[in-house]
Formats: C-alpha cells, structure tokens, sequence
C-alpha cells in the first residue's frame, strides 16, 4: 500500500470535510476530516454509533452533500460530477441492502448498467452472482425468495455489476448471521484483490476491520482520531479511542482463550491416566 | 314488479351517460391526485394541505358540493365568457372529481410514506435520477395502494353521480328521482339496480387490477384494464355517437306536475319533428338559471317562483300585473322569453283533512293561526325557506307548535297519517280533487298567484318553428284538467298511470 500521501495514487481525497444539521448548522456529524485513500487499499472506517463514519461514506457517493469542504474523486469534486455517472464508477452496499422488491434478481443486478442505457448480458449476470457464490439460476427469482445472505450477496453482486473503482460498503454484513458475515467478508476481501478495487467499508466491528482491511480510519464525534495498519493498532498505537476499541475483541478472544484453557485442564484432570505414561 | 327488467332495458342512454360522467370525474380525480400525492410526499406542509382540504371536501354532502358549482361556475362566466356551462356535465364533473380527490390522494401519499427507506437509498444509491426513482421505484411498488384508493373513489363517485341529476345531467338519477316523483317504485328500483350493478361491476375490475398489480401479474391488471377500456369505450360512443345538436332540451322541477308538463310540450314538438330530451328533477333557481343560459330551452314555470326568486320582490301587485311585469324584466334582464299562461294557476295553499277541519272549526287561514299552537305544520322541504310562508305567517301571527319537512310526493301521506293537522299544498293538486280534503281561504291575500308559465330559452326563442308548436299550449289547460292529470299520476291504486301517459291524456282532452 506503501506511500498513502502521494498524489499519484491517491483516488480519494477528503479535504476538510464538514457536515453540519440543523437550522444553524449545531449538529455536527463531520466536523473537519483530511485525508487521502489510495487506490487499491481496503480501508475499514470504524467507530461507535454517531460518530460520523456513515455521514462520511455517503458524502463520497453524494447522497449527502458537505456543507464545507470538497471530496475528489480522482481529482475531481465529487458534488460536480453527474450522480448518474459518480454513482456508476461506485459501487455501493449497505446494510438494508434495499433490493428492488418488484425486479428479479437478475435485474436488480443489472439496474445500474441499464440506467446508463445498456444491457447486461445473462452470461455477465451468471458470472456476478458465481462470483458472489450464488447458483446463477437465482437470476430469475424474487428478492423475497431469498434468505438475508443471499440478498446481501445479491447487492454486492449489483455493485460490482459497472465495474466499479471503487466499492462502497457502509456496515454491509450487519444484519448477518456470525458465519454468513464470515465467509462474505473474506469472499468480499478476495473480490478487492481480483478485481483491484479500492475499498472502504464502515464497520463498528473493529474485530472485522484488523481482519478485512489493511488500514484502519477511526472516528469519534465526528472527528478522525486514528489512522493505521491494523498491525499497529495491535501493537497498541492509534491512540486511547482507537484503543478502546481495539480492546474489546482482544479481550474477548482473550477470555476464550481462557475459557479453553480451563476447559482443556479440566478434561486433562478428569481424564484417565492410561495414556500418560505413553505422552512422556 | 312487473315491467322491472322492461323498465331496466330503457336505461340504456342513462346508464352510458352515467358511465362516461363517472369515469371522467375519476380520470381527473387521478389526474389532480397524483402529482399531487407526489408533491405532499416530498413537503409535510403539502401534504397537509392537500389532505385537509379533500378531507373538507369530503365532509360536504355531495348533493350540496354539485348545487355549489352552479354559482361557482356562474360566477366564472366573467373571466369565461358566457359560453360557459353552467349546469350538466361540467359542474358534476368538477364535483364528482372533488369527490374522488381524497381517497386516491390518502392511498396515494400513505403508499408513498411506507415505502422501505432502504429500497429508496438503493435508489439513490445505483444513481437514479428522481424521475427514474418515481418511475422505476416509487410508482410500481405503490401502485397497488393507489389502485385500492381509485377502486374507493369510484365506488364513491359511480353512488353519488345520481345525484348529478338534480343539477341537469342525466344519470342513473334520472329514474330514482322521476319514480320518487311520481311513486314509480319500479322506476326507483331499475335506477337503484342499475346504479348497484355498474359500482359492483366497477368493484371487481378495479379489484382484478389491484392484485395483478399486487402480485406483479401483467396478465390479469392487463386484462383487468383492458375489460374497463372497453366498457369505456362501448359507453363513450353509445353516448357521443347519436349526439344532435339540433335537440330541445325540456327541463322539469322535482314534481309530477312539471314532469307531466315537460311531456306534453316534448310529445308536441316531436309531433311536429323536433328531437327532444327531459332533465328532470331540478330545483327552481337552478331550472331559471338553466333557460336563462340556453342549456335548456324550454321550462314550465309559475308566476309567484319568478316574482319572490328573481325579481326579488315581496309584494303582490295582482295576478295579471305581476305577469306583465315578469314577461318584461325577463326580456330585459336575461333574454328568455316568456311565450304565455298555460291557463292554470298552481298557487301555494293550505291544505287539511276536511274531518280534522271541521272538528277545529276552521275554515280559513285565519281561524287556522287561532289554533295553531296546538297543531304540527307540514312543508316541502324549501317552503319554510320561501316569502310565501314568511308572509303568511307574518300576515296571520302563524305560530304552530311544530313545522315538519316532507316531500312533496309524501305531503298527503303526511295529512292522512295525522303526521301533520296542515299542509302546504299546490292548488292544482290533482288529491285535492276529491272530498277528503279541504283549501284553506286566504282573506288577506298574504299567498302571491302563481300562474304556470311558458319559458323560452334565448336559443329557442328565435326558432320561429319551435315557437309555432307551441303557441297552441298557450290558455289551453284549465286547473280541473291538470288536477286530474295530476291525480292520474300521483295516484296509488292500480289506475295510476306514467307521466307521458297523462301528457298523451291530457293532449287528448284539451285537443291537441
């Protein structure tokens, strides 16, 4: 991922971004963030509720607009490009997932191209969903035959279906079973390395963000008050926000470890001594 | 019931025109809905304006909402012009359509609120355009609520579009209300029928619609809709296809007397080759203003109506004066022209079971006010509004313990069931032909003459042919002859007869 300050691989550029609401602008959700996304990262935006990570994604895409600062989008302000054509070179996943009840599946994948005027093939459709590991016979289905996975692989499939440079994900595997959110998170890891996209996904999970991302933004009131790689945000910098987050997984993964552990001398105590003599 | 299914097979011309005014009030019911259902989605203040107000509409009974738009529409003439119509199609089409308003735009707005905010971001999200987010988005999924609110309004509009009748324009009204008229319960029931049958028909295609719409079946909300288009269509050119602009529209009042009246001028011109056409059941300001307009050209009406409603005036120069004087503020103010006295009057008075009378000793109006405190009074349901009753009782100290409403059909039921000791009567009232009953003297003359008059729309009155049939009505019906073709039609026994019946009797005996 190297330099992420250099102009040449930057494709996003938040510069002093604000987002303010009510009558005289007293709410602030986005109070001031600067900072560059290279193209090719993966980078998670983590922090608590309210904290202004979703405000801030969706200011990329513009479904809402900065009341100062700019968003460039390969140099170009975001807000003066066409959303027909910003929003065609940006895929977007949310956690609603918001599939067209009254489109098949097949078009609910295809609605993008086709609000630019083209068609896609059924053999292009076939190929979104394998790579989202759907059967490509789901096409011709109705979105509520589908189980909450399977729709939400469904709208990473649609995403995916302009080609996008960038992918947009604003707590995507949320509203997903343990083991559904597991594997769609790595399939979703492997798509970003496949099709060199560039990521950012808004999560509160900062256990999924050091699994998924290889830099971790984390935001609080508003505000940006880390920016590493997940390595060092392990090793304990970031600062004492970022830490806090860090803690709670690793204090869960530590209480399972001990859990284990106890578990495993319990059944060693308990057990017959027989095999003993052979294990020394 | 007999002749019911005959009866039912002549509504055919009722029925289409029902269908055409029904529909197109509907049509622009949507048309004016939906954008605005659009709007009130994307501003609360709209939205509660919107909803308001065709909620205010609502609670205006329907037959008001209609009489209300001929004013309106009268007054709009100044910015118009005088080619406005005033009264049929276009003022019931304009109420019906205020009508229809409130359930299509409440469906319409709710459908709008609960849509998932998810699918809209999503929306948003794959880069729609508004209107491709309303087109794609937003109409498909609320259609079905908007079709469950149009399948509302036109159960709404189909009902209430009977009453367009008693505002000139034909609908399945017309038999309900000239059965009322004249007690033809067979007349009522086919208009009712009719009526029931068009809503339910209506019902269950629009029903069809909504859950293909519902369940995404183009094959049944296309069926659905095509089966409306046609019946559409059929209605549309049953009722536009025979259209003649050359027809004489004959307009009548709500009783059997004008309805008869209305006949016998029709069965007249048609003798002499015109085309005619009734609109029957219409109230007196609004008949006066119909000829005055020329959207209908001939009326009966009585000298004491013009005189109190028109002229505005409330004193009683004597019966030929005050014709004199009709014919000429006519002719000055608003062109129709009065072509002459049929011969009869049909005068307000009072009436009483002669039983009842003699048991109070009254034979006049006067001995009437001594007992009246002790009596219940009975009117149609305007007469208590009218000069006539204001100066009766004024002119005697009139003071009953009760006035009661009736229709006019029901005034003798009234009397005979001792509903009420007195009652407003028409003197040329064929039921006062017999003994039972006894008029009441008037010595102050406080009640105005009322002589049945020939009105002529300006139209009509430069159709010298028209006016040549007609001359021979004039001073030919003397009260006796029109109490008994009254009598013939108000009558409950087996003897009772159709209104174009009496019209053909009534031809016969004065020689036409």
């Amino acid at each position: 991922m190297g330099d992420t300050n250099s102009d040449a691989e930057t494709l996003l550029h938040f510069e002093a971004v604000e987002r303010r609401y009510g009558a005289r602008g007293e709410v602030i959700a986005v109070g001031g963030v600067t900072c560059r996304i290279a193209r090719g990262s993966f980078v998670a935006l983590v922090g608590a509720s309210g904290s202004g990570k979703s405000t801030l994604l969706k200011m990329v895409n513009t479904l809402v607009e900065p009341s100062a600062g700019r968003v460039l989008f390969g140099g170009k302000d975001v807000t003066e490009l066409k959303p027909s054509t910003l929003r065609r070179r940006v895929g977007y996943v949310f956690q609603g997932i918001g599939l067209f009840p009254h489109f098949r599946v097949g078009e609910n994948i295809a609605i993008g191209p086709r609000l630019a005027g083209e068609t896609l093939s059924p053999e292009r459709i076939a190929e979104l969903l394998t790579l989202v590991e759907l059967e490509p016979e789901m096409a011709d289905r109705m979105p509520d035959e589908l189980s909450g996975g399977q729709r939400q692989r469904v709208g990473v499939a649609r995403a995916l279906a302009g080609d996008p440079e960038l992918l947009l994900m604003d707590e995507p595997f949320g509203a997903l079973d343990p083991i559904t959110r597991d594997a769609l998170g790595e399939r979703v890891r492997e798509l970003h390395e496949e099709f060199g996209l560039t990521t950012i996904m808004v999560t509160h999970d900062m256990a999924e963000a050091l699994l998924l991302a290889d830099r971790v933004l984390v935001m609080d009131a508003g505000r940006l008050v880390a920016d590493e790689r997940p390595s060092a945000l392990l090793a304990g910098k970031g600062g004492a926000i970022a830490q806090r987050l860090v803690a709670v997984p690793r204090d869960q993964a530590e209480k399972l470890a001990a859990l284990e552990q106890r578990i495993a001398r319990k059944t060693h105590a308990s057990s017959p001594s027989s095999g003993e003599g052979a294990a020394s | 019931m007999s002749g019911f299914w005959e009866t039912l097979f002549t509504l055919g011309n009722k029925l289409t025109a029902h269908i055409v005014l029904a529909a197109s009030a509907i049509g622009l019911g949507i048309l004016v809905a939906l954008p605005l259902a659009v709007w009130a989605a994307r501003s609360q203040a709209v939205a509660r304006i919107a909803l308001g107000f065709a909620s205010l509409v609502q609670t205006i009974p329907a037959l008001a909402l209609l009489a209300l738009f001929f004013p309106v529409l009268l007054s709009l003439r100044a910015v118009f012009g005088e080619e406005l119509p005033t009264l049929g199609f276009l003022p019931a089409l304009l109420a019906l359509a205020l009508y229809a308003l409130l359930p299509i735009l409440r469906n319409a707005v709710t459908a709008q609120a609960n849509l998932d905010p998810g699918v809209l971001e999503a929306a948003d999200g794959v880069g729609m355009t508004g209107w491709q987010k309303l087109t794609l988005v937003e109409a498909p999924l609320s259609a079905p609520f908007i079709m469950a609110g149009i399948r509302t309004a036109s159960v709404w509009t189909i009902g209430a579009a009977t009453l367009s009748t008693t505002i000139g324009q034909p609908s399945l009204g017309d038999p309900i209300f000239a059965g009322l008229q004249t007690q033809n319960w067979v007349l009522v029931l086919a208009g009712c029928f009719a009526s029931a049958g068009l809503a339910m028909v209506a019902d269950a295609l629009l029903g069809l619609i909504e859950r293909g719409l519902a369940k995404r079946s183009r094959w049944q909300w296309g069926g659905g809709l095509a089966t409306v288009a046609i019946g559409l269509t059929f209605a549309l050119s049953a009722q536009f296809g025979d259209d003649n602009e050359d027809t004489i529209v004959i307009g009548s009042k709500q009783f059997s007397e004008s309805i008869i009246l209305a006949q016998l001028i029709g069965q007249q011109l048609e003798k002499e080759g015109f085309a005619v056409e009734y609109r029957t059941g219409l109230g007196s300001a609004i008949l006066h203003g119909a000829v005055a307009s020329s959207s209908i050209d001939i009326s009966v009406d009585y000298t004491g109506t013009v005189w109190t409603n028109e002229l505005k005036r409330s004193d009683n120069p004597g019966r030929d004066e005050m014709f004199r004087q009709i014919v000429e503020w006519e002719r000055e103010n608003t062109g129709t022209r009065v072509l002459g006295r049929l011969g009869f009057e049909n005068a307000y008075a009072f009436a009483m079971r002669r039983d009842r009378a003699a048991e109070l000793n009254v034979t006049s109006l006067e001995d009437l006010a001594a007992v009246a405190p002790r009596l219940a009074v009975g009117g149609d349901p305007e007469f208590f509004e009218r000069p006539e009753w204001i100066a009766v009782r004024d002119a005697y100290g009139m003071r009953f313990r009760e006035t009661r409403n009736f229709s006019p059909t029901f005034m003798f039921n009234a009397l005979e069931a001792r509903e009420a000791d007195a009652i407003s009567a028409y003197s040329s009232d064929g039921r006062l032909a017999a003994d039972t009953y006894i008029l009441l003297d008037d010595p102050r003359e406080a009640l105005p003459s009322y002589d049945a008059m020939l009105m002529l729309s300006p139209e009509l009155a430069k159709n010298e042919a028209a006016v040549a049939a007609l001359e021979p009505l004039i001073g030919a019906i003397s009260v006796e002859v029109m109490q008994e073709a009254n009598y013939s039609v108000d009558r409950e026994d087996d003897r009772k007869v159709m209104p174009e019946t009496a019209a053909r009797r009534l031809a016969e005996t004065i020689g036409l």
